[in-house]
């Protein structure tokens, strides 16, 4: 505001002035005045934050193999920052935002993430999907003491001081599904199946010892895929000579399609065969095919077509700004998450400085948050529900199930 | 046995026969035109599986207009010709554009092809979207056949197969029953007394190598109905190919049959005894080995050089 | 002496590139740069190390290796379990089931410290290992290739393969190697901790020194008369074969040598940028190491260090700016290169240096160089 009302008098119209002051009285009745909230007291770690504007970064890949997936993320990062300018910013001050490509590859995202504190200052960062991009950023956030809102469900056993994880970890998004669905199929087998990373191997891990000691119920097989392999015939009849009651499955990437279309090829389609999958939110289905998927179901805290006031209103804008055929998954409404979140944080706090929004921002209770209700717990994790999808033809899920809200426990006893 | 009955074992004994057949004919289909390309040519196409995405992008395109217009039931066929028409033109103009200045350093070819790999991804990518994408298969390609119950065999599978058999053949008659095929032969056996006796040995250069591409369009185009389609699909193959290729012995039809075989059923049998991923492991590491041993591949007599 | 630096320095033009090299590497960059931009350069050495050990073998020896990578990943693995070892003392990791174990060991279940990972306990031994291991690897894999007489593009696919078993196998054994998100939080080497700011100076300082020495040290080989073997091996391998020469024993040992310096630059990269992961030990990192050295120059050592450092920092500018054209660039690069400029930038300087003017007050200050070249030795 002071550059405003310098630049006014720097004009020294006599006639603009008054009108340039009104204005300047008007848009300041909405908002947050920035001169109640003085540069110095805001910011005291040299954050690049001036009277007018604060500036965040947005890290994830825009190329290599991971940007299929990481897409969704920097559009609903990007769609949140502009409604939060659209109400004024933070504080006062708008938002800017700087984006950056971590190109798939993972020393990448710790260089950029060097760049992004060290040389920009940025009081936040949206960003990592993968968690290897995350380890490899992670030291970087907790040596140079910046902030990471990371957006993708993920298989806990982390908890940063630096980091907040808006989406689920391991147990949020299997314990519950889990239940509902040995409950559902009377379901006494499973088979696990995963692509032969850490996340399917840990989620893996935590199903199987939930499912024999807590279901009474028995793993028949566990199956991990290589990254990238396409060929899934002698799995398939693995499968087929098991014959378990629930398939679980978190099989990633290009390996997901050919899992879904080989396997409904093969005869196991959902008619025959229960399967509970949670690697297959929105943006897998473009790759999949809805006729491929019709009938299994998904565990995820989100779906696109979940019905209330606060989703439908993100659904709307969402496809107002990236097109009526964009589509949007779990992990992209946790991205979206983030700069409310941090937004509460810095609010709460009054100030832009990492160690107080961090301090300020568990216990909060995001209300408009599009899957209806968050709240961050003190592990800096969210509480959230559980649902369970049920895909259709037209690649969009029907809600079969809702859970009560979940506390994010990522080290979890009994599990490891 | 083992607490199944012996029904149960007979079932899985025939699809996991069928399975590996399966993979057969995938394999095939990936190195058939690599076969030609690298064993006829000697050129190292790093791209190979670039063309591959392209014959899916066409499938995935033509569903798109099959969609539209309403002849879902029949349009795959049309894609697999066009799969292999667009291919084949875009072989015939990246051989006269890059290939042909690089016959005599084969190391560089990969190289350049590499890097043709890249650009033709980043293609991909700016014009259909870094999503994957899945054509709109027709309902006669979708589900399972079953002779008996308990036994399921994949109809995508046995439509792979049939394409497999078809275009195997295919190459087979054009390159050695057909005047087109003597003149490959005798190019790339001896390309100075091929012009002399007035062969158009640049022509012929330019055909084998759209050729290679072509039949990589129409196993991209075949894939659509197993494998997911996306900007980086092509980079999945190109090992496996050079694999099945190599294994064979270069310059060897028969060797390629042979070797896509043997890595088929290998890989089909450990992955169904060991988990998935350590099967590709120890099957890639079974073909290393064998190759250290006998490095001029399954059916070759000539040492390399 | 004189004699040995003359081929250590590769003649007067040698020593003088060296010390360009030298200079801009130690002196100017370092004084120009902030920290974090020098830490991008150190990254960029780091690769440069595998460029030059492709200068070794391919540009002079012929072999195109495909699974430098490999090397460069095992060096770097080697290390980084030494500094994981050390950042798991039983006190930071006391919230695991098994304190004292690295913590991807204690999320798979692994209460005991697998045998591989004794030798690391000790630095010195580690240190051996860095070199050991890989040059070890390149070994067996020369040993059974180069006696059988494989050569030309069937070394290459059966180096890529190697390179792809060996990623498949680091990911999939994530209780022994920390699978696809690599060994991370590396924290200390021998109490000295690496992520301070005049840890990381050092260290970008030894790692350009060893550079050099590297480079000399493949100046030496390539300047001997083993180098002359290797050029005459690369053009015509039976003519020297039949001269009575061994040639798989001259391939196998400069392909080891070529390991041996990928693997330093992997041990130097983990101790930069305190981590490792598979994604540098699969087929696209080592093919793109194999286009710095082809855009730097495939017969030049120190070509393929600049290679290197102007690639990548194409590929960090112009994926901050315009990431939609990288790899259009990159790609177009890559043809550009073998297709135009098979010598690369070292190529392009050959032929243009002696036509401009700048060539000539270099002749002129190049009478002084033989004081420089004393003060070196």
């Amino acid at each position: 505001m002071r550059n405003f009302n310098e630049y006014c008098k720097l004009k020294k119209g006599l006639a603009a002035y008054p009108i340039a002051c009104a204005m300047a009285g008007l848009i300041t009745m909405s908002q947050v005045f920035a001169g109640d909230f003085p540069t110095a007291a805001v910011n005291t770690t040299g954050l690049a934050v001036t009277d007018s504007t604060v500036k965040v970064g947005i890290l994830h890949s825009a190329t290599g193999t991971m940007a299929i997936s990481e897409t969704g993320s920097i559009q609903a990062e990007k769609l949140a920052i502009a409604q939060i300018n659209e109400l004024g910013g933070i504080l006062g001050r708008k938002i800017e935002v700087i984006q950056e490509d971590g190109a798939s590859d993972w020393p990448t995202f710790a260089e950029k993430s060097k760049k992004l504190l060290e040389n920009d200052k940025v009081a936040a960062v949206f960003g990592c999907w993968t968690s290897a991009s995350r380890k490899a950023a992670l030291p970087v956030f907790e040596k140079d003491n910046g902030l990471l809102f990371y957006p993708t469900f993920y298989e806990g056993l982390e908890q940063s001081k630096n980091v907040f994880y808006t989406g689920q970890e391991a147990t949020q998004q299997i314990l519950a599904g889990l239940d509902w669905i040995a409950k559902e199929k009377k379901a006494k087998t499973y088979y696990l199946i995963g692509s032969d990373y850490i996340w399917p191997r840990t989620s893996m891990k935590i199903a199987r010892k939930h499912i024999e000691q807590h279901l009474g119920g028995k793993v028949v097989g566990e199956e991990y895929i290589a990254l990238g392999d396409t060929q899934f015939g002698s799995v398939i009849n693995k499968i087929k000579l098991k014959k378990p009651d629930v398939i679980y499955a978190a099989v990633v990437g290009g390996s997901n399609v050919a899992w879904f279309k080989q396997l409904n090829a093969a005869g196991l389609n959902a008619k025959k065969q229960s399967m509970l999958t949670i690697s297959v939110t929105e943006d897998e289905v473009l790759g999949i095919g809805g006729e491929n998927l019709e009938g299994f179901y998904s565990a995820m805290k989100y779906f696109q077509s979940l019905k209330n006031a606060n989703n439908d209103k993100f659904v709307a804008d969402f496809k107002k700004a990236y097109g009526e055929a964009s589509v949007i998954g779990d992990v992209t409404q946790a991205a979206y998450l983030g700069p409310w979140l941090w937004k509460a944080a810095v609010e709460r706090a009054g100030s832009f400085d990492v160690d107080k929004a961090v301090v300020a921002l568990p216990g909060y209770e995001l209300m408009t948050a599009p899957e209806g209700y968050v709240k961050v717990d003190p592990n800096h994790h969210l509480l959230s529900k559980l649902r369970i999808g049920k895909w259709l033809k037209n690649g969009q899920a029907e809600v079969v199930y809702e859970s009560g809200l979940i506390q994010p426990d990522p080290f979890p006893k009994g599990y490891q | 046995m083992f607490g199944y009955t012996l029904e149960e074992v007979g079932n899985i004994v025939v699809m996991q026969g069928f399975s590996g057949l399966s993979l057969f004919s995938v394999l095939l289909l990936m190195a058939l035109g690599l076969a030609i390309i690298f064993g006829q040519m000697g050129v190292i196409n790093m791209a190979h599986g670039e063309f591959m995405t392209v014959g899916a992008y066409t499938t995935v395109f033509l569903s798109k207009l099959a969609v539209e217009y309403d002849f879902v039931k029949s349009y795959f066929v049309f894609a697999i010709i066009a799969a292999f028409i667009v291919a084949f033109i875009l072989g015939y103009v990246i051989e006269y554009v890059m290939i042909r200045h690089l016959y005599k350093r084969p190391l560089d070819t990969l190289l350049a092809t590499w890097g043709l790999s890249l650009v033709m991804q980043q293609i991909f990518r700016s014009t259909f979207g870094a999503k994957e994408v899945s054509a709109e298969l027709p309902e006669w390609l979708l589900g399972s056949f079953q002779p008996t119950e308990g036994i399921d065999i994949p109809i995508n599978g046995v439509f792979v197969m049939g394409l497999a058999l078809v275009v195997t053949v295919s190459v087979y008659l054009f390159m050695f029953r057909s005047r087109g095929g003597l003149r490959v032969r005798a190019t790339m056996q001896n390309r100075i007394m091929a012009g002399a006796v007035g062969i158009n040995t640049k022509q012929v250069d330019r055909v084998t190598f759209a050729l290679g591409c072509g039949i990589a369009g129409v196993a991209g185009a075949a894939f659509t109905t197993i494998a997911s389609t996306g900007p980086t699909t092509g980079s999945l193959y190109i090992v496996d190919s050079f694999m099945v290729v190599v294994f064979g012995g270069a310059a060897s039809l028969m060797g390629t049959i042979a070797s896509a075989f043997g890595i088929a059923q290998a890989q089909s049998l450990l992955q169904f005894f060991m988990t998935s991923s350590m099967g590709k492991v120890a099957t890639l590491m079974t073909i290393v080995i064998i190759l250290m041993m006998r490095p001029e591949g399954l059916f070759a007599a000539k040492v390399r050089k | 002496m004189n004699e040995l630096s003359e081929k250590v320095l590769g003649g007067k033009q040698g020593a003088l590139h060296l010390a360009i090299l030298a200079v801009l590497l130690l002196v100017i960059l370092p004084l120009c740069l902030d920290l974090f931009r020098l830490g991008l350069i150190g990254k960029y050495v780091t690769y440069a190390f595998v460029a030059i050990s492709l200068v070794l073998l391919w540009g002079n020896g012929g072999i195109l290796s495909l699974g430098q990578g490999m090397f460069f990943g095992l060096g770097g693995y080697c290390m980084a379990m030494f500094l994981k070892l050390e950042a798991s003392d039983p006190i930071s990791t006391k919230i695991q089931t098994t304190p004292g174990l690295p913590d991807f060991m204690d999320w798979n279940q692994i209460v005991e410290l697998p045998w591989f990972w004794e030798p690391f306990k000790s630095l010195p031994l580690t240190l051996l290992l860095v070199l050991v291991v890989p040059v070890l690897l390149a070994f067996i894999i020369g040993m059974a290739m180069f006696t059988r007489r494989v050569g030309g593009v069937y070394f290459s696919i059966i180096t890529q393969a190697i390179a792809l078993i060996l990623s498949i196998l680091i990911v999939g054994q994530q209780g022994y190697t920390g699978g696809v998100n690599g060994i991370t939080d590396l924290k200390t080497l021998s109490g000295w901790d690496i992520r301070t700011d005049s840890a990381k100076y050092c260290l970008y300082f030894m790692n350009a020194g060893l550079l050099i020495l590297c480079i000399m040290l493949s100046r030496f080989i390539l300047t001997s008369k083993f180098g002359m073997l290797l050029l005459a091996m690369r053009d015509k391998e039976e003519r020297v074969r039949f001269s009575g020469y061994d040639v798989a024993r001259f391939k196998i040992f400069i392909f080891c040598v070529a390991a041996m310096i990928s693997a330093i630059g992997g041990a130097m990269f983990t101790l930069q940028i305190g981590f490792m992961s598979p994604s540098f030990v699969g087929i696209v990192p080592s093919i793109e190491m194999v286009i710095f050295a082809a855009v730097g120059g495939r017969m030049s050592l120190i070509g393929a260090v600049y290679g290197t450092l102007l690639v990548n920092f194409g590929k960090t500018i112009f994926s901050e700016t315009y990431p939609e054209l990288w790899l259009f660039l990159m790609g177009g690069l890559f043809i550009a290169v073998v297709m135009f400029f098979p010598d690369g930038l070292a190529g392009i300087y050959e032929k243009y240096a002696p036509h401009c003017s700048f060539s000539m007050l270099r002749a002129r200050w190049l009478k002084k160089v033989p004081k420089v070249t004393g003060e070196r030795q």
